[in-house]
């Protein structure tokens, strides 16, 4: 069994409005050295497979053909061993 | 002369199914029926209609949950056989979805869900759904979305421009198209765009709030109207 986690955030090139309003909310908050916010999701999940390559090919179809949209997502992801 | 059967598919959390079932039967004097998604045939309709809501809460993404539903795979089938497919909102958002149109809706720029009237200008009058309207008409027709802004990679925009896969542009009450009139961001000022092949549709505003004499504005029903011409002149 695996334990995936898979964030997926807008493309570089895709402008971020609400990661904007947050950097905004933070610099009148003072925080002045916080730059670059992208918001994003986080999806957790277990894969149920023997091998660590066989759960990586599940993350990554459902992940290419669910959870992001490739045409304005990327997706990155952790897997870990996880004990039934 | 018979009439067109438009099938409207309800997903859990459509809330225009109902105005487009009004629209296409009580408006159009057509035959209207509903679809439930979890119908794994859309039957013997001549057009399918996504209508606008929130399908499936719009978790995930916007459409991305919709469009693995069981009649999407039917209407993708009846869509890639030539039959006619019109997308409102949610529906549009759902075509992406499914790749029947290509980019995506993001979220406005403003970050505000925007439920207002504003004009459209009719970018290309040659197609089935706009053919009672003239090239370059303005048409009045409410939006209300907090995703609708058009986006896409520079080819495949260049290559909607080449095609005049652009059947509608957000404009001014006149007719200009530009910033001031874009209510959410949207590339090129982009409110619909049409498949290759002239059989799909997808458009953020609701021509279907604006189809009953009853209500002032009927804007909306030429584009009903031009489905149900073209239709007719297919089949004849």
């Amino acid at each position: 069994m695996f334990h995936s986690k898979v964030v997926v955030t807008l493309r570089k090139s895709i402008l971020d409005p609400q990661g904007k309003a947050v950097e905004q909310g933070l610099h009148s908050m003072g925080y002045q050295s916080v730059e670059n916010i992208r918001m994003g999701k986080h999806v957790e999940f277990d894969v149920d497979v023997a091998t660590q390559s066989e759960a990586e090919q599940v993350v990554k179809e459902i992940s290419t053909k669910l959870l992001s949209n490739p045409v304005m997502e990327d997706f990155t992801f952790t897997l870990d061993t996880k004990k039934r | 002369m018979r009439k067109i059967k438009f099938g409207v598919v309800v997903f859990p959390g459509s809330n225009c199914d109902h105005d487009a079932h009004y629209a296409a039967g009580e408006v159009m004097g057509q035959d209207a029926r509903l679809i439930w998604h979890k119908e794994s045939s859309i039957g013997d309709v001549d057009v399918v209609i996504l209508p606008g809501g929130f399908s499936y809460g719009d978790y995930l993404r916007c459409g991305a949950i919709a469009r693995f539903s069981p009649v999407m795979q039917d209407v993708v089938r009846f869509a890639n056989n030539g039959g006619m497919v019109i997308g409102i909102c949610n529906g549009f958002q759902v075509l992406t979805e499914a790749g029947l149109l290509p980019g995506v809706l993001l979220q406005n720029r403003s970050l505000q869900f925007i439920c207002k009237y504003l004009h459209l200008r009719v970018e290309n009058a040659e197609t089935n759904f706009t053919s009672t309207c003239k090239q370059g008409e303005v048409l009045e027709i409410p939006i209300a979305h907090g995703e609708g802004n058009y986006f896409t990679d520079p080819d495949t925009l260049k290559r909607l421009e080449d095609h005049h896969q652009i059947v509608f542009r957000y404009c001014d009450a006149s007719g200009i198209v530009n910033d001031e009139a874009n209510p959410n961001g949207s590339l090129n000022n982009i409110a619909g765009i049409i498949n290759e092949q002239g059989n799909v549709l997808g458009m953020m505003p609701h021509p279907e709030r604006v189809a009953d004499p009853a209500l002032r504005h009927t804007d909306g029903k030429k584009i009903f109207e031009s489905i149900i011409q073209n239709f007719i002149h297919v089949t004849v």
